[in-house]
C-alpha cells in the first residue's frame, strides 16, 4: 500500500495544517519536507481531508505546498537493552550523540537511533522451540549493567504464538534476529531484541494490577515517616519557585530505594539537568556499588526546546518506566514539572481554537492528567513476579497558588501530596514540605497512631505560636509553652534535614524508626520544667545535641555517646508519659 | 523570487494580510507605504492568505501599498563594527553611523544541546558588595532584578555595565523611556565603557512590534560573540515591557488569553530567551541580567512569577538597595567556595545578624525595652546598611570581605558573631579600624 502523503496548507506557530490524500489516524507521525530537512510532526486533529499536526521542531521556513509524508505509525519509542544511563530528548533522540554530530546547538530535522545498533549484547535464550508464548513473555535475557534485562515477546503481539526458531547463546546486536514465532493463523514473524511501542498507550502485558502496599523509601524523614509513598503509588510536589522542588527531586533520584529511576526534565531549566548529568556518573549507589547513572535514564526536554516535544517527553518517560517494570523491577519516574507539560497542552489547544476551560487550559486537562498518573501501579507479571512504576510529579502553580487547575487536577488522582511552602523555604527550613497541609494515603514505616500524635503536637504548637504572637510569652501558660517547644523541636531535628550533610542527607528506615522512638519519648513525656526559661534552655540544649546526633554515623561511638547524653537529659526531667502517649506505647508493645 | 504584491486585504492592529504564494513561515517582507518603508514578518499562513506583522505598525498603510517578500527570516549583521554602536529594535542605526549589512546572521536560532552545557564555575565581579559578597553573579547565569517603577534599576544596570568584568556588554532596552536611553548612553560614554557595548534600544515611543525583537537580536549577537570566545553580559531592561508587548499582540491576533490577558505561551517565550544564557566549553559565555518591574509590587503577577520559575534566582531592588532577604543567586555555591575561605562564613554570619537586627527593630518600634545585645544589633544594622547595602558602595570583593570583618569588629566580640573560631582568629581585625 502506498504511503499517505499530503501538502501543507497553513502554518500557525508550531501547528501546521495539511491537506491529505489517503488514510491517516490520530497521533500518527508524519514528516514535513522543508528544503532538505524532514520535520517530525504528529496528527492532533482530523477534519475531512484537512488535518492539523503539531510539529516537534521550529516551524521557520515551512511554506504552503510543502510535501508531507505519513508513516502509518503512532508516536513510538524504541524498547530494548541499552536504554539505561542514556540521556534522551523528548522524542528519544540521544543527546550526547546528537552533540557529537551537530555541536553546541540542537539542529532540527536530525533523528538518531535511540538504541545503539552497533553495540552487542550477550543473549541467553530461555524459550525453546515449540514453546507457546504471549506478549510480554521472555525469549531470553541479556545482562545490562547490574540488571538482567529480559528480552520479551513484543507487547503488541495478539494472542499466543509458537516459537519456531530461537538462536543459540551468543553476542548479538539489538536489531539482529533472535527468534521466529508463528501466530495462530500460521503467519511467521522474526523478532529482534528491540521493538517499538506507541508512547500514549499504557503497556498492559501483565496478569493483574495489585494495590500498592510496600513503602518506597526515599530516605527523607518527613516523607518516609509522615507522608509515605508506596511502590507503585503516585505523589505530587506542588510548590512556588524557589521552594526547592527540584532539589527534593534530585535528592530523591539519588537516594530512593528502587531499582531504576527515570528522570523526565520537562520544560525546566537546562542547568539543573546538567548537574545530574555531570554528577551521576561520579556518584556511587551504596546498595550496588555502581554509579547512579547505571540505574538512571534521563529524558530531557528543557524549557527552550520545542514545546510539542515537551508534551511527548512525559509519555516517552512513562513508557520506558513501564518497559522495565515488565522485568519485575521497581521503577521510579520523576517528572519535573507536570505544569510545563500542561502548559504545552494549553498552547496547542489555543492554536486549535478549542473552547478554553479554566485559565485557558483545555477541558480535557483533568482526564489527561488522570490517565498519566494511572500508568503508575504495582502489577503481578505473568511469570508471577511483581514490578512497579511509581510516579512523582512536581507542579509549578502560577503564583504559588494551589487553587489553580493543574494542582487541583493532580490532587484528585495522586496518593500523596507533598505541598511545599514558601514560608518554610524563606525560613530556610528544608525540605520545605508543609507538615500540616500535606497528606498521604499510604502506610509508612512507623505506626500511624504515633505519627498522628506527633502531627497533633505540631498542630497545637502552631496554634500556640500564633497566640503567642499576640499575648507574648508572658501570657502563655507553661504547659502550652512546653507543647510549643516540643513542636519546634520536632520540626527542627526531625522534619528538617540537611541535604548537604553526608550522614543527614539520607536516613534509612532502620535509623528513622530508631530515632523516631527517641523523639516520641520526648513528645509524649510529662516534663518537670519549672519555668519558661528552663523549658527554653532545656530544649535548646536538647536540640543542639540532637543535631550533632543526626550528623553522627549510625551506631558509631559518637552516635552512642550522644544517644546516652540525650537519653540522660530526658530521664532527668521526665515524669512519666501523658495518658494518650502511654496507651499508644502500650498498644505498640 | 522577490515578487511584489500590491493588494493588502485586511489591516487589523499591526497585522496585515495579503494573498501570496511561495511564502515561507517566519519570512520577512518589506512594506512600502506613503510615509516610508517598514519590515514585516510572516506570522501565519492559511492557504494563500499570508498574515504579516508590520514592525513599525500598520497605521498609515493603505490597502494599495506594496508588499515585497525578501525570502529570508529576520537577520542582523554580525561584525566587530557593531561595538560602540546604537541600534533600534529592527537593527537600524539609531546613532549617525552607517547601516551594517555584511555577514548577516539569523536571529532566534536553535537551543543549546543540554548535553553540551557545563556546570558554571566562574564568578563575574561587579564591585557591588551586595552582589559580589552575598549573591554572587556567575558566568552563564540568568538573573532578573525584581523591582517596581521608580526604583533606580537602570542606574544599577548602568553601573554593572561599567564595572562588570566581562569582555562585552549588550544592552537591550525594551520600552525604555527616552530619558533613560539618554542616561545609559551618557553614563557609558563618560565611563568609557561605550566601546565595549552594543545597544539595541526600543524606546517607549517606538512601534510595539519592535519591542519583541530586542531580546532576540541582542541574544543572537551575543551568541555569535560568545562562540568567538568573548564573555558577554546581556542586560535587558525592562522584560515586563516585552511581556506586555506580547500580550498586546496576542490579543489583537485574537488568541485565547490564559492568565490576566497574557498568552498561554508566556513561559515558553520567556524561557526561550533566558535559556540562551550558556557557558560554551572551550570558548565564551552569555550571562543575562534582566529587569522585571513587578506591577503593583506583586511577585505573583504572571510576569515575575513565570520569570522566577525560569531564572536562577533573583535580586530584589527595594528602597534603592538590593534586599538581602529574598534575593538569591542559585549558582553562588558553585563559585564562592573558591574566592576566599572566609567568604561563605562571613556571608552567612552577616545575614543572620542582619535578620536579628530586623527583629530588634521590630521590638523597638513596638516599644519594648532594648537590651545591651539589641543596642549592638542596632548599631550593626545601621553600619551594614550604610557601608555595605548602599548602592553607591563600589569596592572589590576582597575589600568588601575585609569591610565586613571591620563592621563586625566595630559592633561585636568575636564569639558573639557565630563565626568559627579559626576564622575569627585569622581575620578579626587586630586594631579596631575606624569604620
Amino acid at each position: 500500500m502506498a504511503k499517505t502523503t499530503g501538502k501543507v496548507i497553513g502554518v500557525n506557530g508550531n501547528m501546521v495544517s495539511v491537506e491529505v490524500e489517503g488514510d491517516v489516524s490520530l497521533n500518527e507521525v508524519g514528516y514535513i519536507l522543508v528544503n532538505d530537512q524532514k520535520l517530525k510532526s504528529e496528527i492532533i486533529r482530523i477534519r475531512g481531508s484537512r488535518v492539523e499536526m503539531q510539529v516537534f521542531e521550529m516551524t521557520r521556513g515551512i511554506g504552503i505546498g510543502d510535501p508531507v509524508e505519513f508513516t502509518d505509525q503512532l508516536l513510538a519509542v524504541e524498547l530494548g537493552p541499552g536504554l539505561l544511563s542514556q540521556v534522551y530528548d523528548g522524542l528519544q533522540n540521544p543527546l550526547p550523540e546528537l552533540a557529537q554530530q551537530c555541536g553546541f546547538f540542537l539542529q532540527r530535522g536530525i533523528y538518531l537511533n535511540a538504541l545503539d545498533r552497533k553495540k552487542t549484547w550477550d543473549f541467553a535464550p530461555t524459550a525453546k522451540v515449540g514453546d507457546v508464548l504471549s506478549a510480554g513473555d521472555s525469549l531470553g535475557t541479556v545482562p545490562e549493567g547490574i540488571f538482567t534485562h529480559r528480552i520479551m515477546v513484543p507487547f503488541d503481539v495478539q494472542g499466543s504464538v509458537t516459537v519456531e526458531k530461537i538462536v543459540s547463546p551468543g553476542v548479538y546486536t539489538v536489531d539482529s534476529e533472535v527468534a521466529v514465532v508463528k501466530d495462530s493463523k500460521g503467519k511467521s514473524a522474526a523478532l529482534t531484541m528491540m521493538f517499538e511501542w506507541p508512547v500514549k498507550r499504557a503497556i498492559t502485558a501483565y496478569a493483574e494490577r495489585l494495590k500498592p502496599v510496600d513503602q518506597m523509601v526515599t530516605k527523607v524523614r518527613i516523607i518516609d515517616t509522615f507522608l509515605p509513598v508506596a511502590l507503585g503509588g503516585t505523589y505530587c510536589i506542588p510548590g512556588p519557585f524557589g521552594a526547592g522542588k527540584t532539589v527534593l527531586q534530585q535528592v530523591t533520584s539519588r537516594n530512593a530505594e528502587v531499582d531504576i529511576v527515570i528522570i523526565a526534565a520537562c520544560g525546566e531549566r537546562a542547568g539543573e539537568v546538567v548537574e545530574t548529568l555531570k554528577e551521576f556518573p561520579e556518584l556511587l549507589d551504596p546498595k550496588t556499588g555502581r554509579t547512579l547513572m547505571e540505574r538512571t535514564v534521563i529524558i530531557c526536554n528543557t524549557s527552550s526546546m520545542p514545546v510539542a516535544a515537551r508534551e511527548a517527553s512525559v509519555y516517552t518517560a512513562v513508557t520506558i518506566a513501564e518497559y522495565y517494570r515488565q522485568m519485575g523491577l521497581n521503577v521510579l519516574l520523576l517528572a519535573d514539572s507536570t505544569s510545563r507539560w500542561a502548559q504545552a497542552m494549553r498552547e496547542m489547544s489555543g492554536r486549535l481554537e478549542e473552547i478554553p476551560g479554566e485559565e485557558a487550559f483545555p477541558a480535557y486537562l483533568e482526564s489527561v492528567i488522570a490517565s498519566f498518573y494511572e500508568r503508575a501501579g504495582l502489577v503481578r507479571l505473568k511469570d508471577g513476579n511483581n514490578g512497579s512504576v511509581t510516579i512523582g510529579g512536581t507542579v509549578s502553580p502560577a503564583g504559588g497558588n494551589f487553587e489553580e487547575p493543574v494542582t487541583q487536577a493532580t490532587l484528585k488522582v495522586v496518593g500523596a501530596f507533598h505541598g511545599l511552602s514558601r514560608d518554610r523555604a524563606d525560613a530556610r527550613k528544608y525540605p520545605s514540605i508543609h507538615p500540616l497541609d500535606s497528606w498521604s494515603k499510604y502506610q509508612g514505616c512507623i505506626d500511624t497512631k504515633q505519627t498522628d500524635y506527633a502531627r497533633n503536637i505540631l498542630f497545637r504548637g502552631n496554634e500556640i505560636n500564633q497566640m503567642m504572637k499576640v499575648v507574648g510569652e508572658e501570657g502563655t501558660s507553661l504547659e502550652d509553652y512546653v507543647v510549643y517547644q516540643k513542636s519546634e523541636f520536632l520540626d527542627r531535628v526531625y522534619l528538617q534535614q540537611d541535604s548537604f550533610d553526608p550522614v543527614d542527607a539520607s536516613v534509612d528506615v532502620e535509623r528513622q524508626t530508631y530515632i523516631f522512638g527517641i523523639i516520641f519519648d520526648i513528645l509524649g513525656a510529662q516534663l518537670n520544667l519549672s519555668s519558661q526559661k528552663e523549658a527554653r534552655d532545656f530544649f535548646s540544649n536538647l536540640r543542639q545535641n540532637f543535631l550533632d546526633f543526626n550528623g553522627a554515623e549510625w551506631q558509631s561511638p559518637k552516635f552512642k555517646e550522644l544517644e546516652k547524653v540525650i537519653r540522660d537529659m530526658i530521664q532527668e526531667k521526665k515524669d512519666g508519659f501523658d495518658s494518650v502517649a502511654q496507651s499508644l506505647l502500650a498498644s505498640a508493645r | 523570487m522577490q515578487k511584489v504584491y500590491n493588494r493588502i486585504e485586511s489591516i487589523a492592529g499591526n497585522v496585515i494580510t495579503v494573498s501570496a504564494t511561495g511564502v515561507k513561515y517566519d519570512d520577512l517582507a518589506l512594506v512600502t507605504a506613503r510615509h516610508g518603508e517598514s519590515l514585516a514578518q510572516v506570522i501565519r499562513l492559511n492557504g494563500e492568505k499570508v498574515s504579516l506583522q508590520v514592525f513599525t505598525g500598520a497605521r498609515g498603510i493603505s490597502t494599495g501599498d506594496e508588499v515585497r517578500f525578501l525570502g529570508h527570516s529576520m537577520q542582523i549583521s554580525f561584525t566587530e563594527n557593531l561595538l560602540g554602536r546604537i541600534f533600534d529594535g529592527s537593527g537600524r542605526p539609531r546613532d549617525n553611523g552607517p547601516t551594517l549589512e555584511e555577514n548577516l546572521v539569523e536571529i532566534g536560532g536553535p537551543s543549546v544541546n543540554p548535553a553540551m552545557r557545563i556546570i558554571p564555575r566562574n564568578m563575574i565581579r561587579t564591585g557591588i558588595p551586595m552582589i559580589d559578597v552575598f549573591n554572587t553573579l556567575v558566568e552563564s547565569q540568568k538573573l532578573p532584578i525584581f523591582s517596581v517603577s521608580g526604583e533606580p534599576y537602570n542606574q544599577l544596570l548602568a553601573r554593572i555595565a561599567m564595572q562588570a568584568e566581562v569582555d562585552l556588554i549588550i544592552l537591550g532596552g525594551i520600552g525604555l523611556k527616552y530619558d533613560d536611553y539618554l542616561f545609559f548612553k551618557e553614563t557609558l560614554e563618560e565611563g568609557g565603557a561605550l566601546s565595549r557595548t552594543i545597544f539595541f534600544v526600543h524606546t517607549a515611543s517606538d512601534p510595539i512590534v519592535e519591542a519583541l525583537l530586542v531580546p532576540d537580536i541582542s541574544l543572537a549577537v551575543a551568541e555569535k560573540f560568545a562562540l568567538q570566545g568573548k564573555r558577554v553580559l546581556v542586560l535587558l531592561t525592562d522584560m515586563t515591557n516585552f511581556a506586555d508587548a506580547m500580550k498586546e499582540i496576542a490579543i489583537t491576533m485574537e488568541q485565547v488569553p490564559s492568565n490576566r490577558g497574557y498568552p498561554g505561551d508566556l513561559y515558553s517565550q520567556l524561557a526561550s530567551r533566558y535559556e540562551k544564557a550558556v557557558d560554551f566549553e572551550g570558548t565564551g559565555s552569555i550571562t543575562i541580567l534582566g529587569v522585571t518591574t513587578m506591577p503593583g509590587d506583586d511577585v505573583t503577577h504572571p510576569i515575575p512569577d513565570n520569570t522566577g520559575y525560569i531564572t536562577e534566582g533573583q535580586y530584589y531592588l527595594r528602597n534603592g538597595r538590593i534586599e538581602p532577604f529574598g534575593s538569591l543567586s542559585r549558582l553562588k555555591q558553585m563559585v564562592n567556595k573558591d574566592t576566599r575561605k572566609d567568604h561563605r562564613s562571613i556571608m552567612d554570619a552577616m545575614i543572620t545578624l542582619y535578620a536579628a537586627f530586623k527583629e530588634s527593630m521590630e521590638k523597638k518600634s513596638m516599644g519594648f525595652r532594648m537590651t545591651e545585645w539589641d543596642d549592638k544589633l542596632l548599631k550593626y544594622g545601621s553600619l551594614f546598611e550604610t557601608k555595605m547595602m548602599d548602592l553607591s558602595v563600589n569596592i572589590p570583593l576582597e575589600q568588601a570581605l575585609d569591610l565586613g570583618w571591620e563592621i563586625l569588629a566595630e559592633c561585636f566580640e568575636p564569639q558573639e558573631t557565630g563565626l568559627r573560631s579559626d576564622l575569627t582568629q585569622e581575620f578579626w581585625p587586630k586594631v579596631k579600624a575606624e569604620v
